[in-house]
């Protein structure tokens, strides 16, 4: 029987296959011999809804020798989902962070706490685990009251210990795992009416706690899913249309057959290769690819799209707001000033620096699949749908992979591999190539936002009306106080394949709102942060807007004028935190060039959880942000991608990144809230208006273009 | 029409029976289970896939492997000597230059590779080694920091 001890590295480590190849069964049979944990979860969710771990989950196992196990669907991508669920649990249980190991996004041994993103894992499963551990540690409690013979009030609880003061004797976890009715006690258990330890009272979590398998990834032991490989396995490559939409008429597949060791797989449009190695089926490949014929169909080149979103735009989405309309028509029409403008947002891609990747492996009708997904439990359905499976015969796998960022909730890279794996009848690995992944992934949706906005005599806004159409509706509502306002979002027959990314559209909508804000205080003449500070209630924006202003020494700099130089700020909030940038520009106009010379930014997402990983979170949003805001730009044309590589699509490198000031704002008294993605909305509109206050020329569209 | 080529891989020789034309990076990963050096574009553009050949960093995808003939490659694998990381990993480790860890053993190699050339680099010195090399976390500030932090404690 597999040991216990041997399912903790579950999550990353696989090559042994010792882990891996544990059926659930087996699993709880191993557990067995411990604690077994069932936990059900009741707590609130705000979006989703699948965040839960089913009745009889287990999520948290504790050994004979004290190791503690949690179970959580979360994945780890480098957004520290590992670190500070550690940290939660071993604050509720008691222990040191280094005592709880975690099991993630193993379909088959973990509970499904939904999807990872939008800033989920902070305000949904953390409270989870901490409602499940802190449950187990009364639980722990009773049975240690009773096996001591003695009232539970007298107990407490330190380092994974449970003493009695007065008689000077303690009781271990372990000592209590090895206790038979131990497991039947837990198994009884549900979470839920525990207490949970207050923010002042934090010993672990609040700490800059790291990342339990730091030393793994710095001596490339880690194992990501693109390095997964099992006895027997072929690398597999698929054949794609040389064109968006375009439909496979002719193929011969005998060359490629003819080599070596190859087999290749033809089902409908879908054909594809497995070799002993990668360079030979990429050779295989080739041969398939100059048999090909296809047919093209038409498609829509970048150059035209924002005409093509505004003609294909569908409509009102659902809710009907006429009164509201009506309202917005009216003030708008009294006010004393009128603006109005459009706003542009490119495509843009994750470029996640591992590519889609998947090792398939088909044993006894059953299906095994490793790959890189933030969505464990939506692959598995996908993948059981492609096979016409029952889910309980998938079983998915995401060892901690290489970037997110909102770009890998499908499963693309899982079925191609299945199916390959299927018809050589061997496990099958497969990772998308660059290009593959520029053209065929999905890719952040282009915006295409019209703003009108009025002021009245006085210069206070008084009038809003604001449309996205095609990107979304993250943070579509004003934060400002307008007497009359109203905002849609117009989905369209969009010309890529579009999905989530860092903060959804809460970007676009944002860099819209924001600059166009300036641009009124300008109308109004007046300073863009009083501007704003005059129609701002809500107090935590203002707090983060006030401390950025006079962090950056927004009032002695926004007078400060230098040819060429400009400052700029912007401010937002969504998923329940708050942030504000400054930014500090410089235009080469002769270059066409922007440097970005300085930036302080503000961030406020409640009580802090991890400072350091809230830090690198905060960092990577900026610097992300930047990418977006200046060079990152996807373009296409005649149905084929035209910036398919790093060379034609530039993501920030060192030499783009700017002294940065960050504030991580502390606010105990407020529930937690997620930090990967907000701290992103602010820095392009803020870049935006620096370039407006160098140059008087206003920008209008993602990327930014310096002026001419 | 497969070679046999021989190249030294983390101090130990090794000889492979293969196409000469394919990637090092391909060598390492797949027949000589080497997964620490990764695949990031295939193109020698984002620095993925770097390694040391004669303590030189290298782009490994589009490097033919009969080039690493007679060569001494270092991989990260072969970084923390006897178990005992190597000070540019400590520094890595203390400083959070690690977000989701994938870019990592490039980061590594390079810095150590910086480091041999230039043990007392400025910060524009790091910022010009390090920009061939994509962090798609764009962890950028604490890498630097990593960066600074080896240098330091490297000195003699």
């Amino acid at each position: 029987m597999t040991r216990a001890a041997e399912l903790d590295t579950t999550g990353d480590r696989t090559r042994s296959g010792t882990a891996a190849a544990v059926s659930r069964r087996t699993f709880v049979k191993a557990l067995g011999a411990g604690l077994l944990i069932t936990v059900t979860s009741d707590i609130a969710r705000a979006a989703g809804g699948r965040e839960r771990g089913g009745a009889l989950t287990t999520r948290l196992h504790i050994a004979e020798d004290g190791a503690i196990t949690l179970m959580t669907g979360k994945i780890e991508m480098g957004q520290g989902a590992r670190a500070e669920i550690s940290q939660a649990a071993a604050e509720e249980l008691r222990v040191p962070f280094e005592r709880v190991r975690l099991i993630m996004g193993d379909t088959e041994l973990c509970p499904d706490d939904g999807v990872t993103a939008g800033s989920r894992t902070t305000p949904s499963t953390i409270p989870t685990v901490r409602t499940a551990c802190a449950t187990a540690r009364e639980v722990l409690v009773d049975l240690a009251a009773k096996k001591l013979g003695v009232d539970r009030a007298g107990l407490a609880v330190k380092d994974g210990a449970i003493a009695h003061a007065a008689t000077n004797r303690t009781v271990t976890y372990g000592d209590l795992a090895k206790a038979g009715e131990v497991v039947k006690a837990f198994a009884d258990n549900v979470p839920g009416n525990v207490a949970l330890t207050p923010v002042k009272e934090w010993k672990v979590m609040g700490a800059s706690a790291p990342r339990p398998n730091l030393r793994d990834l710095a001596t490339g032991a880690h194992l990501f899913p693109s390095d997964i490989t099992r006895p027997g396995m072929l690398r597999g490559k698929v054949l794609r249309p040389p064109s968006y939409g375009a439909r496979l008429v002719a193929i011969d597949l005998t060359k490629a057959q003819a080599l070596d060791g190859v087999t290749v797989v033809r089902d409908g449009d879908f054909v594809g290769c497995a070799a002993p190695t990668r360079f030979r089926a990429e050779q295989a490949l080739e041969l398939l690819a100059e048999s090909a014929r296809w047919e093209p169909a038409p498609h829509v080149s970048s150059s035209e799209l924002f005409s093509h979103l505004r003609e294909r735009a569908q409509g009102r989405r659902g809710r009907s707001d006429g009164r509201r309309e009506a309202e917005v028509a009216e003030a708008l029409a009294r006010a004393h000033t009128k603006l109005d403008a459009e706003f542009h947002v490119a495509y843009v891609q994750h470029a996640p620096m591992e590519t889609r990747a998947a090792v398939a492996e088909w044993t006894d009708g059953k299906l095994t699949v490793w790959t890189g997904s933030q969505a464990p439990f939506g692959v598995r359905s996908e993948v059981a749908r492609a096979f016409g499976l029952p889910a309980e015969r998938v079983r998915i796998i995401i060892p901690d992979m290489g970037c997110g960022y909102g770009g890998k909730h499908t499963g693309e890279a899982s079925i191609e591999a299945a199916r390959l794996a299927r018809a050589a009848g061997r496990p099958v690995a497969l990772q998308w190539t660059r290009r593959e992944e520029f053209t065929w992934a999905y890719f952040r949706p282009a915006a295409l936002i019209d703003i009108r906005a009025g002021l009245d005599d006085k210069g206070r806004l008084a009038a809003w009306d604001f449309t996205n159409i095609n990107s979304g509706a993250a943070a579509i509502a004003t934060p400002y106080d307008i007497p009359a306002a109203r905002t849609e979002y117009v989905s369209c027959d969009a010309p890529l394949r579009q999905g989530s990314y860092r903060t959804l559209a809460a970007t676009a909508n944002n860099f819209a709102r924001e600059c166009f804000m300036d641009e009124l205080a300008a109308a109004a003449s007046a300073d863009p942060l009083a501007f704003r500070l005059g129609c701002l209630s809500n107090g935590r924006i203002r707090d983060v807007l006030e401390l950025a202003a006079t962090r950056f020494g927004w009032g002695v700099r926004a007078k400060n004028k230098e040819p060429g130089v400009g400052v700029g700020l912007a401010c937002g909030t969504e998923k329940g935190s708050v942030v504000a940038a400054c930014a500090e520009i410089e235009v080469d106009r002769a270059a066409r060039a922007i440097k970005v010379r300085r930036v302080t930014e503000v961030f406020e997402c409640g009580a802090i959880q991890n400072p350091a990983n809230l830090l690198s979170q905060v960092q990577s949003c900026i610097v992300m942000g930047l990418g977006a805001a200046l060079t990152e730009e996807i373009r296409f044309e005649n149905g084929r991608m035209l910036t398919a590589s790093f060379a034609d699509y530039r993501v920030p490198r060192f030499k783009d990144v700017p002294p940065l000031d960050i504030v991580l704002h502390n606010r105990p008294d407020l529930d937690s809230v997620g930090g990967g993605e907000t701290p992103i909305i602010a820095i392009a509109p803020a870049i935006a208006n620096a370039v407006f206050d160098a140059t008087g020329v206003r920008v209008r569209a993602m990327p930014i273009r310096p002026p001419a | 029409m497969d070679a046999t080529i021989t190249f030294k891989v983390n101090g130990a020789e090794k000889t492979v029976a293969t196409d000469p034309e394919r990637p090092l990076l391909d060598v390492l990963r797949e027949d000589l289970g080497l997964t620490g050096t990764k695949y990031g574009c295939g193109q020698g553009q984002c620095g993925a896939c770097t390694v040391l050949i004669d303590g030189a960093p290298a782009r490994t995808c589009t490097l033919p492997v009969r080039r690493a003939a007679g060569k001494s490659v270092t991989t990260i694998e072969g970084v923390a000597a006897g178990g005992a990381l190597h000070p540019v990993q400590e520094a890595f480790i203390a400083e959070g230059g690690i977000q989701c860890g994938f870019c990592t053993p490039a980061m590594v190699l390079t810095t150590i590779a910086l480091l041999a050339k230039n043990p007392n680099p400025t910060d524009a010195e790091i910022i010009a080694g390090l920009d061939g090399t994509i962090c798609r976390c764009c962890n950028h500030v604490k890498i630097v920091n990593a960066v600074r932090r080896a240098a330091r404690e490297m000195k003699p």
